[in-house]
């Protein structure tokens, strides 16, 4: 069957809202207005206002009240509307959630989810458009996923839901209405994907191609366009970025030799140079025949002109052209 | 006779109130009681005052904010509230963390960086916790303790069903916090969701080294709910002041009335933290006079000698023993040792261990799988 990505994060709550009264939505218009982007439609008439909560326009009061909320034993989903509203929030997601269990030895963890869109949206500017996997990603305590498909989402939001510590799951504004199939398996109620475990999209031999969350299909649309011509490319979904599945990527360096990063996001400190780090330091340094190259977003605020907005952020035709340099460069 | 004696007396200030009939000016208490209020506020300045020497020592690092001449707040508590509420404070909070069944010596160690200290030595001064006692903390970014407390009241009210009475969860910060915004917009979603919190403005005047009236515009931090949340404020140098107003207030919220405001005007002799004398900004003589006429623990010993509960003799012979059983403790807690190495790695995720943590170095990096 088929499944919207935003209908798939829909069900995956649904199911868990189910399955344990301690889970509770909390955010931005996710109960009466049904979503700003409508990932919580109906969830409001199923389970009424106790369960799915209205707030007011106040990020750091209500990520800091859901993670008290977590410390006492439930188990919050917080929408943020999107993840460039949840700055207003990140001493409360760093500070209050992901140390917590830290700072306390063990005495106190803080079971949440902060979900919602991330990453570059359409035509909304520089305040409204930006990636933060790399931001989230580097903070110990949390764990942060990123889905892809439709099955990525239902399978890593069931996780992060029923994970015993805080979750970020950076969603994909532009994916929400993608409709993908979803298998028998990733539809059971009990379908979760282990955190730290990368996906092959698309098995290759001649380059790897490390990404995540929308720039997945970039990577394997230019993945197609390169076996047209011959070039057998692998493609790596990370799915989580914390933890980070090292091993998938080594191997695949191991097997290939070549490697691409891609992402939608900032260049300086992203997850492309992470990815360049681990490659470095591993034996894989040792099996590749050229080195890595970053396909990123331009290192720019987001404009709003829709030429330059477009200009700001990679392409297939940039993947395609970084893995055709890439195997043509000599160590 | 002796231990079922009570007195009333009537309180030094009067409560003022805002919104709301307010607390009771009397307050009828036990002699058990009060020695117990003075055992705890004794001990808890007796243990700050040993953290001074011991960080002048350097036996203690970093930041270390003491709280003597604020006891009567963290007694008061233990005395209107339970064990079955909340609390939730900021990094002043040592004194609040032995009100809420902690031991000086696991404090001490705490501090020393011990593994038998309150948080193992992970988490230091600020970071001192206790589940089973339902105290959350312990934070040290000022304010952001406000929204977590809120949501531990949430969760309460989730739980039951929105059935009272039920517990409070009381969630403390200072009259600096007091301008931070989140403050409000936690009270804001306390009243709108009439979650059973009260928040507690502990005002000792000075946020770090600038005065109330250099930092509020409203320095009237119990009508800082405007025209919806009540408030009420208290004489925070007087334990049976805040006792009878955390009594009166975990009846209102605890009772589905609703969030309160309560300010507890108290002062503190330290510095905001060891490396602040706490003379820049405010005189020696006024801190002087505070101690002389507005001491805490000075004034509870008079209403427990008016009473005719203890003679000046008794007191000063159970304060003798206190100062021993500090001391004890604090060698008990020199008897711990720093953590082993090992626990640098342990509670980042609940219950499991990363499969790898990048070390200092690549090849010092702790890599599970290796190692199996």
């Amino acid at each position: 069957t088929e499944m919207a990505v935003r209908d798939a994060l829909n069900s995956a709550m649904d199911e868990e809202m189910e399955r344990d009264e301690n889970v509770f939505l909390i955010g931005e218009e996710i109960a009466q207005y049904q979503g700003a982007y409508k990932v919580t439609r109906g969830l409001w008439q199923k389970y009424g206002s106790e369960r799915v909560v209205d707030t007011p326009i106040t990020e750091m009061g209500f990520a800091g009240l859901a993670a008290g909320a977590a410390m006492n034993g439930l188990r919050p989903v917080v929408e943020f509307m999107t993840f460039n509203f949840s700055m207003q929030a990140i001493d409360q997601v760093v500070n209050s959630a992901a140390k917590q269990l830290y700072m306390s030895a063990g005495d106190i963890n803080v079971p949440m989810v902060f979900r919602g869109p991330n990453g570059p949206a359409a035509g909304v500017a520089a305040q409204h458009s930006q990636c933060f996997a790399a931001w989230y990603g580097m903070v110990p305590g949390l764990k942060v996923v990123a889905p892809y498909s439709a099955e990525d989402a239902r399978g890593l939001l069931k996780a992060a839901i029923r994970d015993d510590n805080p979750v970020v799951c950076l969603e994909h504004e532009l994916m929400y209405g993608v409709s993908m199939p979803v298998s028998t398996e990733a539809s059971d109620k009990d379908f979760v994907i282990p955190f730290g475990r990368a996906k092959i999209e698309r098995e290759g031999s001649d380059c790897t191609i490390v990404t995540f969350s929308k720039a997945v299909g970039m990577a394997l649309e230019a993945a197609e366009e390169l076996s047209q011509k011959g070039i057998s490319v692998e493609v790596i979904n990370l799915r989580s970025l914390r933890p980070l599945d090292r091993d998938a990527i080594i191997k695949s360096v191991q097997k290939t030799n070549h490697v691409v990063s891609l992402e939608e996001g900032w260049p300086h400190f992203g997850v492309g140079a992470e990815i360049a780090g681990i490659v470095m330091e591993s034996e894989a340094f040792d099996y590749l025949d050229a080195p890595l190259e970053r396909v990123t977003g331009v290192d720019v605020p987001m404009p709003y002109a829709e030429n330059l907005e477009q200009s700001a952020l990679p392409k297939a035709f940039n993947v395609v052209s970084a893995v055709e340099r890439t195997l043509a460069r000599q160590m | 006779f002796a231990s079922e004696a009570n007195a009333t007396f009537d309180l030094t200030t009067p409560h003022e109130t805002h919104l709301c009939d307010g607390p009771s000016n009397t307050s009828t208490a036990t002699k058990e009681e009060l020695l117990s209020y003075h055992e705890l506020m004794y001990i808890i300045r007796r243990m700050e005052i040993t953290c001074d020497n011991e960080y002048k020592a350097r036996n203690i690092r970093g930041f270390c904010h003491l709280s003597d001449g604020q006891e009567a707040v963290a007694a008061g508590l233990r005395g209107g509230i339970t064990f079955d509420d909340d609390i939730t404070t900021a990094y002043r909070c040592h004194g609040i963390s032995v009100a809420r069944g902690d031991t000086p010596s696991r404090v001490f160690a705490e501090l020393f960086g011990f593994s038998n200290g309150s948080s193992r030595g992970k988490g230091g001064s600020m970071h001192l916790y206790s589940k089973k006692n339902r105290f959350w903390g312990g934070f040290g970014i000022v304010g952001g303790q406000v929204p977590v407390g809120c949501g531990v009241g949430f969760a309460n009210k989730y739980r039951t069903k929105g059935q009272w009475p039920s517990t409070v969860s009381v969630v403390m910060y200072g009259d600096g916090a007091a301008n931070q915004g989140q403050v409000w917009e936690a009270a804001n979603m306390s009243k709108l969701w009439n979650l059973p919190n009260i928040l507690v403005c502990e005002n000792n005047k000075y946020g770090m080294g600038t005065s109330i009236n250099r930092h509020s515009c409203n320095p009237d931090y119990y009508k800082q709910g405007g025209v919806a949340i009540p408030g009420v404020r208290c004489d925070g140098m007087d334990v049976l002041a805040v006792k009878e107003c955390f009594k009166w207030a975990k009846e209102f919220a605890g009772n589905g009335n609703g969030p309160l405001f309560v300010e507890t005007v108290t002062y503190r002799y330290h510095g905001h933290s060891m490396s602040d004398p706490g003379l820049t900004y405010r005189t020696r003589e006024e801190v002087q006079d505070i101690r002389q006429n507005r001491d805490p623990i000075e004034l509870l010993k008079s209403k427990i000698m008016d009473a005719g509960f203890a003679t000046e003799q008794e007191l000063k012979e159970k304060e003798k023993e206190l100062r021993n059983y500090v001391q004890d403790e604090l060698k008990a807690a020199k008897e711990g040792q720093q953590p082993p190495l090992d626990e640098l790695y342990t509670n980042i995720y609940y219950n499991e261990e990363p499969e790898f943590t990048r070390g200092t170095e690549m090849h010092r990096s702790r890599d599970l799988r290796a190692q199996q």
